[in-house]
């Protein structure tokens, strides 16, 4: 069959509803994408960070990980984003051998890296997407920053460039997003507002979700699953089935010690 | 504007002002010879009648062509270099130790070379202009693309920058002070070589005008002349301050409330 004739025969096939109802860039985005680490190492020099690390993280899952200050953390994620290479072993978003970095991944670095000599609306809008401004203004407002917009980064305070970047990391809407302690400079207020926004984002667009945090109640908090991180390997696997706002009683509790009881 | 304002600003200005006072008053009672010093007052009257036979103006507008065409040349090539061997290793490893080692000969040594190249040609003058003004941009284009800081770019990458996206909105405004430094350097530069060159060989410009005068005893154009220069000069930096503080109002010690100790 030549290729008119399959391109004709395709566009007879009835559209899909779904299909239809959504831009195809929203659907690629708004479906998250699976992370299957396999035996994965990664040395620097003669140091070993990770060690035939294997790991299987499902389609949209919200998975946190805790871990000593120098455990790897961030080389897990820079991993993943397709920053560094690994020293050995097999890492595969939605099947496909990661070499080298990827549209579809998006990672929130555990310093703000904002560009100082762009608004920050600028900064939110990096990618410069069509519409990228409308949707800049509206990540900044979530984020609490709306009347921020046209400020210099460097007149923010810290957790305030937090805030932008996460800002930053949400508009994009990626497949897999990887937070490395988005978090950590916020009081508990903003903090507790940041967790409500990140879950409704989240809850609509279900990209993949690695969060890493040192607060094992944040863990709790946002995560479906908490992975502990020790001598470059998982030191704990733990499902969390809370129901997501209710993770303050008895059994949240019980699962901080045991998550605690493995760092 | 506040009287404390005012006395602040009166401040600054008290010592030059007493200074040509004393200096008027010395040239006038006799003390200070004409010849060597004339008073201030004729200086300024130097500066009227060259004024109204128009050399004064002929002869600053050939200097500053010199050096506007000397910058610019120099300028872009010392820019464009930089550029190149800060982004691209290889350029860097064929060019960089050689420009390394040129920029250790002072460039108005090579003032007879020059001579000897060009004559007294226009070409000579902003020859020279453009070697002394190449160098303080080149070391500080290399410099300040060397040191963008790595991990914005990386950022840049990852959020899906395409390569000319990460050099003009993350290398070029990183290295941005850094080439400012280097302009405002290779402005005093400016100057300060066309004012040699000009004295050593030419037949118009500023340089020319003040050893005319030499040879007709003239001290007072001479003066004249010294004060012109000195105002480009100060035009020149008010210039790049400007520049810089619009290119770099994003940064700390640009800003509103900014401790003054930049
Ligand atoms: N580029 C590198 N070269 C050499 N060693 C590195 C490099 N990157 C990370 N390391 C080492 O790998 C180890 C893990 O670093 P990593 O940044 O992943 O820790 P982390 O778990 O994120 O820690 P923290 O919670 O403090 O951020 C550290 O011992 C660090 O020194
Ligand atoms: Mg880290």
């Amino acid at each position: 069959m030549n290729s008119v004739a399959q391109l004709k025969l395709k566009r007879l096939e009835p559209p899909d509803e779904e299909e239809f109802a959504t831009p195809v860039a929203e659907r690629e985005s708004a479906l998250g994408l699976p992370v299957t680490l396999n035996k994965i190492s990664k040395r620097f020099g003669g140091r070993s960070v990770l060690n035939t690390l294997s790991l299987s993280i499902e389609a949209s899952e919200f998975v946190a990980v805790v871990g000593r200050s120098g455990c790897g953390k961030t080389t897990l994620l820079r991993l993943i984003t397709g920053l560094d290479p690994v020293s050995d072993g097999h890492l595969a978003i939605a099947g496909d051998e990661v070499r080298g970095l990827q549209g579809r991944v998006r990672l929130l670095f555990q310093d703000a890296r904002l560009l100082m000599w762009q608004r920050v609306l600028n900064n939110v809008g990096i990618s410069r997407d069509t519409g990228w401004r409308e949707t800049a203004k509206q990540a900044l407002q979530d984020v609490g920053l709306a009347d921020r917009a046209q400020d210099w980064p460097a007149v923010l305070s810290g957790g305030q460039k937090q805030r932008v970047a996460l800002a930053r990391a949400l508009v994009s809407r990626p497949g897999v997003l990887l937070l490395d302690e988005p978090f950590g400079a916020l009081d508990a207020l903003t903090r507790a507002e940041m967790h409500e926004l990140l879950i409704r984002i989240w809850s609509a667009h279900r990209f993949t979700t690695i969060l890493i945090t040192h607060d094992v109640a944040e863990a709790v908090t946002l995560a479906d699953r908490i992975i502990v991180l020790r001598d470059g390997n998982v030191a704990l696997d733990q499902k969390v089935d809370l129901p997501r706002h209710r993770r303050s009683g008895a059994e949240a509790a019980r699962l901080q010690n045991i998550v605690l009881g493995h760092v | 504007m506040t009287l404390n304002k005012i006395l602040d600003k009166a401040l600054t200005w008290l010592v030059p002002v007493a200074i040509l006072v004393l200096w008027e008053v010395s040239a006038r009672s006799g003390i200070l010879a004409a010849r060597l010093l004339p008073a201030p007052s004729s200086v300024a009257l130097a500066f009227i009648a060259t004024l109204r036979d128009g050399s004064l103006w002929a002869n600053t507008l050939i200097s500053g062509e010199r050096a506007l065409k000397g910058l610019a040349i120099g300028g872009i090539l010392g820019f464009l270099l930089g550029m190149l061997n800060g982004l691209w290793p290889p350029a860097e490893k064929l060019l960089d130790s050689s420009m390394q080692m040129l920029r250790n000969v002072p460039h108005l040594a090579i003032i007879p070379l020059v001579i000897l190249w060009f004559g007294i040609d226009e070409a000579a003058k902003i020859f020279l202009v453009t070697i002394g003004v190449l160098f303080p941009i080149y070391l500080n284009t290399y410099h300040g693309v060397r040191t963008v800081d790595r991990g914005l770019i990386e950022m840049g990458r990852v959020y899906g920058l395409k390569p000319t996206a990460l050099l003009w909105r993350i290398i070029l405004p990183g290295a941005l002070p850094s080439i400012l430094v280097g302009l405002r350097y290779a402005l005093g530069i400016m100057w300060l070589t066309l004012i040699v060159a000009e004295t050593i060989s030419a037949s118009s410009g500023l340089g020319y005008m003040t050893m005319n005068a030499r040879e007709f005893m003239q001290t007072d154009i001479v003066l004249l002349g010294i004060i012109v220069y000195a105002l480009l000069g100060k035009l020149a930096d008010v210039a790049t301050r400007w520049i810089e503080k619009r290119a770099l109002a994003w940064h700390p010690s640009y800003q509103e409330n900014a401790g003054a100790a930049i």
